[in-house]
């Protein structure tokens, strides 16, 4: 479902150049649990950015579901993260003074969902990442860490991506509930079958996938 | 959202909007008094003026400054035009004018017994000029309400009285009622006395200053005022229409120049208010740039999750929107109040239209996508990456 081919990305400011990924090629089946890990400098969240199509690469080519990605406008990568992608991030960034319920239903507001349908499924994918009814209606900045970064995996579930990506998401929490979380990506990969994609320069957390791609220095081990 | 900010920023729009609104009140309800004021001069009224004195040189005198209109001109009206219900040549100047002791400034109309017909004029107590009066040059005067409050004191019963105008002694005959109105042209403050009268021992000429007529009905207003037209260019031997020494204005052609006027009033003042709009604008432009950078995260993150650059870009346009049409809708309320206050604790007439309100709701709306666009294209033009990283 995900090839990369050969992607490079190289930023420019000034006269400087810098190779943030120097040829970098593997795939990733659905309904895998794949974490790629390396220590900050690495090239990890910049790839992450391109295959999140929050960016495109400088040069290769990179398949998301069969078509070509890296050559397409803002819009039609806007497109793409709408419907297929869900993310979670490290800092989780939530609405702060939105309820949980209404941060949920924020993706489905741009995917064009009417309104009652966007709640139901809203309130299935609170659920199902084990936050029940009583939440539905706290400020999001009034919850936990583990609370936030939750409501932050319903968020990237709602609208039934077929990709998660997930960015340090245990990087703000302490062990146990990074724990909570990172439990909460098992099953949504064992019981719903869902590809997982998990970035971090942590190895116990990287171990919670089924594979682990290794970079340093813009290149794969 | 900030809600001091807001508040504080949408002051900007409020004050502007709410300036606008009272000046259009101001200047309509300016332009309506006027209309109305030379509505009651008369029904169907046409009034012939004279024009640029004529001579051999280049030198020019003012408008009216002609003393060619005669006594002579207005029989032949009387005589050769058909549909005219009332002619009344008058000479007006201004006198001092004493009684009892007490002395006033006022405007002095020598005219004829057609006046109050053609000039809408009713009289309160006794009578006005007569034929007669005209005939033998009487020395009586009818006064208007005005000057007999500053001569004899108010409601007072001044016939049978004398008045002295310019050292001459006259007898009152009548008072007119009032027509309303204050100031510079009031009806009010006037004393009439005899055409003939005025000529021989006032001015000492025997030109007319104007000449009121009074067509049939307003259809015939047209025929009347090119009848006239062509008739004194023919008493005056004058062969082209252009070098008249007289002018000929029917009421339409005065309201037609006062509108002109008060609506040239009416935009200046308007304008003014229109730049405080701008400033409330600039100010709205500045706040929705803060916004947008305090909330760099939610739009990178907003972005992350599907939203395009045009629903970006709705976001802020429509917030922008809403904060300029608050300030206008509290605008429009403040105002109103402005102008109701205005002509509740001074003479100024104000009239509040659905237009101004209309207007100002559309320039509010106006202001706040002129000046929510650019924080608007900023929001939507960043980068989801680096909005992201924002701290």
């Amino acid at each position: 479902m995900i090839e990369a081919k050969n992607i490079s990305k190289i930023y420019k400011s000034g006269n400087m150049e810098t190779k943030a990924l120097k040829g970098i090629s593997f795939s990733i089946k659905e309904g895998e649990f794949v974490a790629i890990m390396g220590p900050s400098g690495s090239g990890k969240s910049t790839l992450m950015h391109i295959l999140g199509c929050l960016d495109t690469p400088t040069s290769g080519k990179y398949f998301f579901e069969g078509k070509d990605v890296s050559q397409l406008s803002d819009d039609e990568l806007a497109d793409i993260r709408k419907n297929r992608i869900g993310f979670v991030f490290q800092s989780f960034n939530l609405l702060p003074r939105a309820t949980v319920l209404r941060n949920v239903v924020l993706p489905l507001v741009y995917a064009g969902v009417s309104r009652d349908k966007r709640e139901k499924q809203a309130k299935t994918a609170l659920q199902n990442v084990g936050l029940g009814e009583s939440h539905f209606f706290h400020l999001s900045n009034q919850l936990s860490g583990g609370q936030m970064q939750r409501v932050a995996i319903a968020r990237a579930l709602v609208n039934n991506p077929s990709l998660i990506l997930a960015d340090e998401p245990t990087g703000n929490l302490d062990t146990k509930t990074g724990e909570v979380v990172l439990d909460t990506f098992h099953k949504l990969n064992s019981e719903q079958k869902r590809t997982v994609i998990l970035i971090t320069h942590e190895l116990y957390v990287a171990k919670h996938a089924q594979r682990i791609i290794r970079i340093r220095d813009g290149e794969i081990l | 959202m900030n809600k001091a900010r807001s508040g504080l920023t949408i002051l900007g729009i409020v004050i502007g909007i709410g300036s606008v609104i009272a000046m259009i009140s101001i200047g309509q309800g300016a332009a309506g008094s006027i209309e109305s004021r030379i509505q009651s001069m008369g029904s169907n009224l046409i009034t012939v003026m004279p024009g640029f004195q004529k001579s051999f040189s280049q030198v020019k005198a003012g408008m009216g400054s002609a003393q060619t209109l005669t006594i002579e001109d207005a029989e032949a009206i009387v005589q050769g035009i058909p549909n005219v219900q009332a002619v009344a040549p008058e000479l007006s100047r201004r006198y001092q004018v004493v009684a009892r002791g007490q002395n006033t400034n006022t405007q002095i109309i020598g005219t004829v017994s057609a006046y109050p017909l053609v000039k809408n004029v009713e009289i309160g107590l006794g009578s006005f000029i007569s034929d007669q009066n005209v005939r033998s040059m009487s020395k009586v005067a009818v006064l208007g309400p005005t000057t007999r409050d500053d001569l004899f004191g108010e409601n007072t019963n001044p016939l049978g009285q004398t008045v002295r105008i310019n050292g001459i002694n006259f007898k009152v005959i009548g008072v007119t009622q009032s027509k309303g109105g204050t100031g510079f042209g009031s009806q009010d403050d006037i004393i009439f006395i005899p055409l003939t009268t005025a000529q021989k021992f006032l001015a000492g000429a025997d030109y007319v200053s104007t000449i009121s007529i009074q067509a049939e009905n307003a259809q015939t207003m047209a025929s009347v005022q090119s009848g006239i037209t062509n008739l004194l260019l023919r008493l005056h031997n004058i062969a082209e229409p252009e070098l008249a020494d007289f002018n000929v204005l029917s009421q339409q052609d005065i309201l037609t120049a006062a509108s002109s006027i008060t609506n040239t009033m009416t935009i200046l003042l308007a304008a003014i208010a229109g730049i405080s709009l701008i400033v409330g604008g600039i100010g709205i432009m500045n706040m929705m740039m803060t916004t947008v950078t305090e909330r760099t995260r939610e739009i990178g993150l907003r972005k992350a999750i599907g939203a395009k650059r045009l629903d970006i870009s709705l976001q802020f346009l429509t917030e922008a929107v809403m904060l300029t049409f608050l300030g206008g809708a509290v605008g429009i309320i403040l105002g109103s109040g402005l102008a109701y206050g205005i002509s509740f604790f001074t003479a100024l007439p104000t009239k509040i239209s659905l237009f101004s309100i209309i207007l100002a709701f559309t320039v509010s709306a106006g202001i706040g996508i002129a000046f929510g666009y650019w924080p608007a294209q900023k929001a939507a033009k960043l980068n989801p990456i680096e909005a992201l990283r924002y701290e």
